[in-house]
């Protein structure tokens, strides 16, 4: 039996244990909004992987990394405030997703797997190229860390003091953007996000600095897999969703009872 | 460029799409030079500020650097998110790849000792800009660049300020470059003031009011020494939308050419 649950068990956990660290900066940065949009998007990315015949995750990629870029420049428009543009990308892109998911004809996708995800159908083989996707974003991370961690406090003085903030903030985009990908198969589309920002909200009272801070919001993560997953297996309810609520029921537990940590 | 100026403004212009910020800025700052910009809400002075940073790349002209020049930055405040667990010494050690041992000496000179652990988000207005300067004076500045330091300070605070700077750019030699939201108030050690209004309105040398009996009586005679008034005498009047009014009809309008001059005299302050 536990070789059943074990690939969905492993690659649930590498997407906590990474998401934490993320999140985290998605949350520094405000960039909650913008992590719904790349995940919203993931589903056309699925679709159009299907089209053209490429691996799924590849497809989530390149239409995650073409959206963070778009946005990247529209945001320099003044005529809609950036989160009404958010809004418009992120359910523009998913109403396109879904439309052409409906329209493919060779292929049956089961669409309530793509928007809470299908973790208990996920094998050995996405296990592989989860890990090592993972792996990357780790040693990408690790590498950027400081001028992200100054860019996240203020991008004129990192721009001020050196650092290549767009350069930077590109490299960050594609992490993102592979998390979205690993993310579609465990909590679909539509939950990604929530692995990234509730985990590291939890994380805040417990932390009193931004590693400490990465590494609970890690922990809260993967402890929420495997409530989550234990929930699901126990209750037979879907498996994204039973994640994300764990995550939420921790936010809440240590939200209200710890005593704030400050740095 | 002369081997001890440290940056260089030939004719800088810049545009937002069709709006004209900076129009014909040329200066230059020299090493150990304090250099004072004012102007008005909406002159461009942070915009100005942030083309000799390189955040900004001109439209028109060009600011040049001495090759290898270290700027240190103080912004005018930080919008960090409450979220982020982060205190001083890590926010400190941010910018020297984590080199710890020139801390306590940094914040002893700021005056910011007792802070080194307290969270960022903690500080008040006036710690936070000491922590802030803590921060550039570790880069070891050839110039300091300040938005406007002054800003969400009283007085007292801004004496204190200007007096550490002023002690700080004697010891360490960088020049200063700061903007100053205040039109009458600027470092009694300005060697420059620049008065912006997109264009450069005038400029020339700060004075001290020591002598003059009404400032005297404002302020102890300490104080005093460290704020100067610049009195402006300007050819010109900008209208309430910064369009230059001439005095006298002024046929070279709008290209600027009029020489500005300037006079200072001890008892000309207009400060009510």
């Amino acid at each position: 039996m536990i070789e059943l649950i074990l690939p969905a068990l492993l690659v649930g956990l590498s997407l906590a244990a990474i998401a934490g660290p993320l999140g985290c900066f998605v949350v520094w940065s405000r960039m909650a909004y913008f992590g719904d949009t790349l995940a919203h998007s993931a589903l056309l990315g699925i679709a159009l992987g299907f089209l053209f015949d490429l691996h799924l995750s590849l497809g989530v990629i390149a239409v995650s990394s073409s959206i963070a870029l778009a946005l990247t420049v529209l945001q320099g428009q003044r005529f809609i405030a950036s989160d009404t543009l958010l809004g418009i990308m992120a359910h523009g892109t998913l109403a396109l997703g879904l439309v052409l998911v409906s329209l493919m004809e060779t292929v049956r996708l089961d669409l309530l797997g793509l928007l809470f995800g299908d973790l208990l159908a996920t094998g050995f083989g996405d296990l592989a190229w989860v890990l090592g996707l993972v792996v990357v974003i780790g040693i990408t991370l690790y590498f950027i860390w400081t001028p992200l961690l100054n860019i996240a406090i203020n991008q004129e003085l990192a721009q001020a003091e050196g650092i290549p903030v767009g350069r930077i903030r590109l490299l960050f985009m594609l992490l993102l953007a592979s998390v979205v990908a690993i993310g579609m198969k465990v909590v679909g589309a539509l939950l990604i996000t929530a692995m990234l920002i509730i985990p590291a909200a939890a994380a805040r009272k417990l932390a009193s600095t931004p590693e400490q801070m990465a590494l609970v919001a890690s922990l809260v993560g993967m402890g929420s897999v495997v409530c989550g997953l234990t929930l699901s297996w126990q209750a037979d309810t879907p498996a994204g969703p039973s994640i994300v609520l764990c995550a939420s029921l921790a936010f809440l537990f240590i939200f209200s009872f710890a005593r704030r940590k400050d740095a | 460029m002369t081997p001890n100026t440290l940056v260089e403004l030939h004719n800088v212009g810049l545009d937002f799409k069709d709006r004209r910020v900076l129009h014909q800025i040329s200066f230059h700052v020299r090493q150990r030079e304090i250099l004072t910009i004012i102007g008005p809400n909406g002159a461009g002075k942070s915009c100005l500020l942030k083309v000799i940073l390189g955040l900004y790349q001109p439209t028109r002209g060009r600011c040049e650097q001495a090759p290898g020049l270290r700027i240190g930055y103080m912004p005018q405040k930080l919008a960090l998110d409450p979220s982020l667990p982060l205190s001083v010494e890590r926010f400190l050690t941010l910018t020297n790849q984590g080199d710890r041992a020139p801390l306590d000496e940094v914040l002893r000179r700021v005056g910011a000792r007792g802070l080194r652990h307290n969270a960022v988000q903690s500080l008040s207005g006036g710690e936070f800009q000491r922590v802030l300067l803590a921060r550039a004076l570790l880069r070891k500045p050839d110039l300091l660049v300040l938005d406007e330091p002054a800003q969400g300070v009283d007085l007292q605070g801004q004496q204190a300020l200007y007096h550490l700077l002023a002690e700080l750019r004697d010891e360490q030699g960088f020049a200063i470059l700061m903007v100053s939201h205040d039109l009458h108030f600027v470092m009694a050690q300005t060697d420059q003031v620049l008065c912006l209004n997109q264009h450069v309105c005038c400029s020339g040398s700060a004075e001290s009011v020591s002598q003059h009996p009404e400032y005297l009586s404002l302020f102890s005679n300490n104080a005093v020494e460290d704020i100067a008034v610049y009195t402006h005498n300007h050819d010109h009047h900008h209208d309430l939308h910064g369009h230059v009014v001439a005095d006298a009809p002024d046929p070279s309008h709008p290209e600027h050419t009029h020489t500005h001059t300037h006079t200072h005299k001890n008892g000309g302050c207009s400060h009510d």
